[in-house]
């Protein structure tokens, strides 16, 4: 191809902006052409629909106990604290990171020590702020892998990040923020929605 | 006969360069004559290619990619398909020992230097192998949709997560759903038959084009087509690939299939190391497994991620594990760059670089360890530890592999 040009050694001003315009003009129908195919691969419009609140009925929810429900295909808590669980929020603080709950992972309803809405229920999705483990249950208060000052939380068994009762993450672990706390109402006493705010924006 | 086989071969050789090619990348390429065993690892890495396309024809051909319909599908394979449990079994065991001879055959590029001028670009089309084939491990390991195959990909997809700015849209987008359902068990599917073996091909054809083009290292890690015969111009320490090296080769791949079949027929399990327990129970998509580690050719890197505890310079830490784990791969890429030793091979390389280079096996091993091992506090400081090791090792090269006393290399190759 060089070769077939070098008898004039330069390429003249008009060739080059053909050259240039012609690339461009090229690039613009590569980028034109791969916007279906790089969109296509977005969530589709079913994926989208599926998002829909949960209603959940937390009447047989008894003291001390994790109920597991989903929401959005992710996995929610429904955590009904005993007085005990919640007397530890306080006492582990200093060994937290966000123990004001500052960063925006919660509805403003829920930021208070007790992340909540009822003191005693915590709802929280049950996802590993880190890399989206799900976080084992651990009421055990100092068992021998979690160490002596270990008040009852949540542990990743994925990279070991640690959460408290309120789903607060511990300093030094690789999980950055506290538990998401996804938008929640309480319907009546014992009815519980996620995913709303108002049964009317549901 | 013969003549009309020649003037056969004639016929085509005016149509295709059939003859020329068999010369110029077999019987007329020449390879230096001091290979030793680690040489066997390049063409063993080519058999297992191999393996892995037809057992993976195969298996496609009983495979539902259907978040419904998997994981009962690869059971199928295993106890209905005529002879299925062994083309599965030939296909999850290929793929460790894809990384075993691959492993292998990049530490012989290490110790014998291959990986120098006028080397640099045949190692970074192998570095690009190297990120084919670990996309094609993760792809594939997500396809029986058991319990390590959703939450070992469930942490994959959430690093893209911690990507500034756009984390949350691409992880969307890979996922073409808000969290790891079945559109991405489909689209993984066709990234894993259809475009990485289509790139994994076409860039083992450009390593092999490339090598021939520069010419093969050797132990002394000397270039041999600086010492040509004048008459003929072949390099005097140069043989024919074929037949020398093809039959060598062919102990090579005898010795592997021994390994290979002993582990399909009695380990195809090999522990819970090539197929983990957890994966034979069906994935669970609200309870993660009580302990969760990657198949073991990951946890080196694995290791790295979850080694980083600390926020630093405004970037939190889950950031960084993401960035040292692909560091901790991508590092092997600067390689050509960081060795400024005077010689190429260990064997005339200097006891600082013998030193480091055990320093940094030992730190892969213990990384590796690691990885598969529940996280303690303890087991965080030795990764956090050692990961310094296997950093020290590249970054510090270019001072350490200037000031290491050296010896001289020979004129001609040696055994």
């Amino acid at each position: 191809m060089a070769d077939s040009f070098s008898i004039d050694s330069e390429m003249s001003g008009r060739r080059k902006f053909l050259v240039a315009a012609t690339s461009v003009a090229g690039g613009v129908a590569c980028i034109g052409i791969a916007t279906p195919f790089v969109k296509s691969m977005m969530p589709s419009e079913r994926a989208k629909a599926a998002g829909a609140p949960v209603e959940i009925d937390i009447s047989r929810l008894e003291p001390g106990m994790l109920l597991m429900v989903e929401w959005r295909g992710r996995v929610v808590w429904i955590l009904d604290r005993t007085p005990e669980m919640l007397a530890t929020l306080e006492k582990i603080e200093p060994q937290l990171a966000d123990p004001n709950s500052d960063r925006d992972q919660q509805p403003v309803y829920a930021k208070n020590r007790t992340r909540s809405i009822k003191p005693e229920i915590l709802v929280v999705e049950g996802i590993c702020t880190h890399l989206g483990c799900s976080p084992v249950f651990r009421k055990d208060i100092a068992p021998q892998d979690l160490g002596a000052d270990w008040l009852g939380g949540f542990f990743c068994p994925c990279h070991g990040s640690k959460f408290d009762l309120a789903g607060r993450v511990y300093k030094s672990v690789p999980a950055p923020t506290n538990m998401v706390v996804p938008p929640h109402v309480y319907l009546s006493d014992n009815v519980l929605l996620i995913g709303a705010e108002s049964k009317e924006s549901a | 006969m013969s003549k009309q086989k020649n003037s056969f071969l004639e016929w085509i050789d005016k149509r295709f360069p059939m003859t020329v090619t068999w010369r110029a990348h077999l019987s007329e390429y020449y390879a230096p004559k001091n290979f030793n065993f680690w040489y066997f690892f390049g063409s063993l890495a080519l058999l297992v290619l191999v393996n892995q396309l037809v057992t993976g024809i195969f298996l496609t051909m009983s495979y539902k990619p259907d978040a419904s319909l998997a994981f009962a599908s690869v059971e199928y394979i295993m106890r209905d398909v005529d002879y299925g449990w062994l083309i599965r079994y030939m296909h999850s065991t290929g793929a460790s020992m894809f990384f075993v001879v691959v492993y292998l055959h990049m530490f012989r590029g290490m110790i014998y230097g291959s990986y120098r001028k006028p080397r640099e670009l045949l190692w970074l089309i192998g570095m690009a192998i190297f990120f084919v084939l670990m996309s094609l491990a993760f792809t594939g390991y997500i396809l029986p949709w058991g319990q390590m195959s959703y939450w070992g990909a469930q942490v994959i997809v959430s690093m893209f997560e911690a990507i500034p700015f756009i984390g949350e849209t691409l992880h969307n987008w890979i996922l073409g759903d808000f969290m790891l359902s079945d559109a991405a068990l489909n689209r993984f599917f066709a990234y894993h038959v259809v475009t990485l073996p289509v790139l994994i091909v076409v860039l083992v054809f450009v390593h092999i084009i490339a090598l021939h083009e520069v010419g093969s290292n050797n132990p002394d890690g000397i270039e041999i087509k600086e010492n040509k015969n004048p008459a003929t111009k072949i390099p005097v320490d140069g043989i024919p690939f074929h037949p020398y090296y093809t039959v060598k080769d062919i102990f090579g791949v005898i010795g592997f299939l021994i390994v290979f079949c002993g582990i399909i027929f009695f380990a195809p399990e090999m522990g819970g190391y090539f197929l983990e327990y957890n994966n034979f129970i069906p994935a669970n998509t609200l309870q993660t497994p009580d302990h969760i580690a990657p198949v073991w050719y990951f946890t080196p890197y694995y290791s790295m991620l979850r080694a980083v505890t600390v926020n630093f310079l405004w970037i939190d830490a889950k950031l960084w594990g993401v960035f040292l784990m692909v560091a901790g791969v991508a590092v092997f890429c600067f390689l050509p760059w960081l060795d400024r030793s005077p010689v190429k091979s260990i064997r005339y390389k200097g006891p600082i670089f013998k030193f480091a280079l055990t320093m940094f096996v030992i730190s892969f091993f213990v990384l590796g360890w690691l990885g598969t091992q529940s996280p303690t506090p303890l087991y965080t400081l030795l990764a956090q530890i050692f990961s310094v090791i296997y950093f020290a090792f590249f970054i510090l090269m270019p001072w350490y592999s200037k000031i290491d006393k050296t010896k001289p290399e020979p004129k001609r190759v040696t055994k």
